[in-house]
């Protein structure tokens, strides 16, 4: 699938010795939601502000539409849109004011339609002569969104577009968001919620202290290093696992009173079917079955525990 | 799609009308501070003092302080309002916006130092007119005049950028108008004549640019002054292209900008 995104050996050293980024790879497809993870200080931030204009690499290339953001900036960035991490406004500035401001800086001539469409779509229209300092938080983090959005660009950047901000607002987003996707744009995001990249992206990065640990289709990801693990509590207690039972991963637990069955990958489901049905053929009986399946949280965690 | 490949003028607009709109919200502020200031200046000295000095150079010495206070509240003003303009972005945080935007330094110093520069064309006027109620002075070399304010406007504009950008803090921001310009410009002959010195303080005087930038707008308004016209001008350009050469810098390298 065609790139929208390449970026190559980007590298980026603070002027105090720390290197937010390692020499990072990274391939964005045009269309895709991709989800960018990572804990605290893993450089995420200073990726998106490299590839936007905030940071300057220290090495490494970033073309955006096929054009070199080092030379070509002026073009890319004119379709590309950031909602940054950190509110940041004149707060003395009207909500349309201020969104007809951001069409403005990307060239584009204004579009008072366009505009009315864009505040309506993120509940801000009733406000759009309130000063920025009236809003609520929630509002000025959808108020950051209406100034990405003012010059349609084809690539958006979101850098925690959800932080601070509640469940049903979370979801309004994620359902704006999708739109957006469905219209054709490439998003970006990085987020702390694993669910929020589990409901919507299509893949997934994994970037630790600069380094992209794995990048992965969401579903791949899941499937391959996703594990299900079922707990059986038993009826009455076995002294050792029945020697027959097929090739599966099996342990006892605390004095033989629970079995418990760990797979991965897609074959995990069939494996614990056949597993009931074999218990249930040799009379052992249980009275309880908890299944867990791993999130990407799970595997998340667990990569960055492990360096991947 | 923007056509935006060398210029964004509609990002230069955009930034030029936004900041003129931050003016428009503190209108008052920004008409009656340089009103009530030129008139106190006229009251203290035109009147009080001025009754015993009789003229400068054949000037009634109400009209000779007119061109000096005119440079006073212009240097003030345009440093504070411009340094202002960036500073607040980059304290609110805002900046991201201008960062991320297809706009380069050519487009940000239209928008920026040009509506600097335009409110204190706009406070220059207001000063002349207030300055008709108190004295009848002449304006001998007009159109002249008005291209050394602009002249004038345009590098302290510029001037005001780079405070705007060097400060780290609010103190910052008003210590070297406070510190340097204010004193500078009240020993530069903005309420008397240099000649009026005694050798050795002319000569000090004389390495005090503002000197030069008082004594050039008083040339066009009464066609007489300390220094020549010539030197004026060209020392007042020189600071312009100076101030230029330290933003292209400023923005060549990301100083204090980009991370
Ligand atoms: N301007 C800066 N100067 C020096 N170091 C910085 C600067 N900005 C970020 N860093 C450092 O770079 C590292 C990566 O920071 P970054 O903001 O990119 O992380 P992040 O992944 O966005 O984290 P979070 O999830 O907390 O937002 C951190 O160690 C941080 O302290
Ligand atoms: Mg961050």
């Amino acid at each position: 699938m065609e790139s929208i995104l390449e970026i190559q050996g980007l590298t980026k050293t603070y002027p105090g010795g720390l290197t937010a980024l390692d020499a990072v790879d990274l391939d964005v497809r045009r269309g895709e939601i991709f989800a960018l993870l990572g804990p605290n200080g893993a450089g995420k931030t200073t990726l998106i502000g490299a590839v936007c204009g905030m940071v300057r690499p220290t090495g490494g290339s970033i073309r955006a539409f096929g054009l070199d953001m080092a030379r070509d900036w002026r073009r890319a960035r004119a379709r590309i849109g950031l909602v940054p991490q950190e509110l940041g406004f004149d707060i003395l500035e009207s909500v349309e004011r201020s969104v007809r401001f951001s069409r403005g800086l990307a060239g584009l001539a204004p579009d008072p339609r366009k505009i009315e469409s864009i505040l309506r779509s993120l509940s801000l229209w009733d406000k759009r002569d309130a000063q920025i300092r009236m809003l609520s938080g929630g509002m000025k983090r959808r108020m950051l969104i209406a100034k990405a959005l003012a010059h349609d660009p084809e690539l958006i950047f979101l850098d925690e577009p959800t932080a601070g901000v509640d469940v049903e607002l979370r979801r309004d987003m994620w359902r704006l968001i999708g739109g957006l996707r469905e219209q054709g744009t490439t998003i970006i995001l990085t987020t702390h919620y694993i669910e929020e990249a589990e409901e919507m992206a299509d893949r997934v990065g994994v970037i630790d202290k600069g380094r992209i640990l794995l990048v992965e289709d969401k579903d791949t990801l899941m499937a391959r290093m996703g594990s299900k693990e079922a707990v059986f509590t038993l009826s009455e207690p076995l002294h050792a696992l029945p020697p027959d039972l097929p090739g599966l991963s099996l342990s006892l637990g605390e004095a033989g009173r629970s079995l418990c069955y760990r797979g991965s990958g897609a074959d995990a489901d069939g494996e614990l079917a056949e597993l009931v049905q074999a218990l249930v053929a040799r009379g052992i009986r249980f009275s309880a079955l908890d299944i867990h399946e791993s999130t990407l949280e799970d595997i998340f965690v667990d990569l960055v525990e492990n360096g991947g | 799609m923007s056509g935006v490949v060398s210029f964004n003028w509609r990002g230069a607009w955009a930034i030029y009308n936004q900041e003129l709109s931050r003016a428009w919200r503190t209108f008052f502020q920004t008409i009656l501070s340089p009103v009530l200031t030129t008139s106190l200046y006229f009251i203290v000295f035109g009147a009080a003092i001025g009754g015993r000095i009789n003229e400068v150079d054949g000037i009634s010495y109400a009209a000779f302080i007119v061109p000096g206070l005119l440079i006073l509240t212009l240097l003030s003003e345009t440093t504070t309002n411009a340094s202002f303009g960036i500073y607040m972005p980059r304290f609110t945080g805002s900046i991201y916006e201008l960062l991320s935007a297809p706009v380069g330094v050519a487009e940000t110093l239209i928008g920026f130092v040009g509506a600097a520069a335009t409110k204190s064309l706009i406070i220059s006027a207001i000063i002349m007119v207030t300055a008709r109620f108190f004295v009848d002075y002449s304006l001998a070399h007009p159109i002249l005049a008005v291209g050394i304010i602009m002249l004038v406007a345009a590098a302290f504009a510029l001037f005001g950028f780079i405070l705007g950008i060097w400060a780290d803090g609010f103190e910052r921001l008003q210590i070297i108008p406070l510190l340097v310009l204010t004193p500078l410009t009240f020993l530069g002959g903005t309420f008397y004549s240099i000649d009026m010195l005694p050798e050795l303080w002319r000569s000090i005087a004389l390495v005090n640019p503002i000197v030069y930038l008082v004594n050039g707008l008083r040339w066009c308004f009464y066609g007489k002054s300390d220094v020549s016209i010539g030197v004026s001008l060209g020392l007042t350009a020189l600071f312009l292209a100076v101030c230029i050469g330290i933003v292209a810098w400023i923005f060549r390298t990301g100083w204090k900008l980009r991370s």
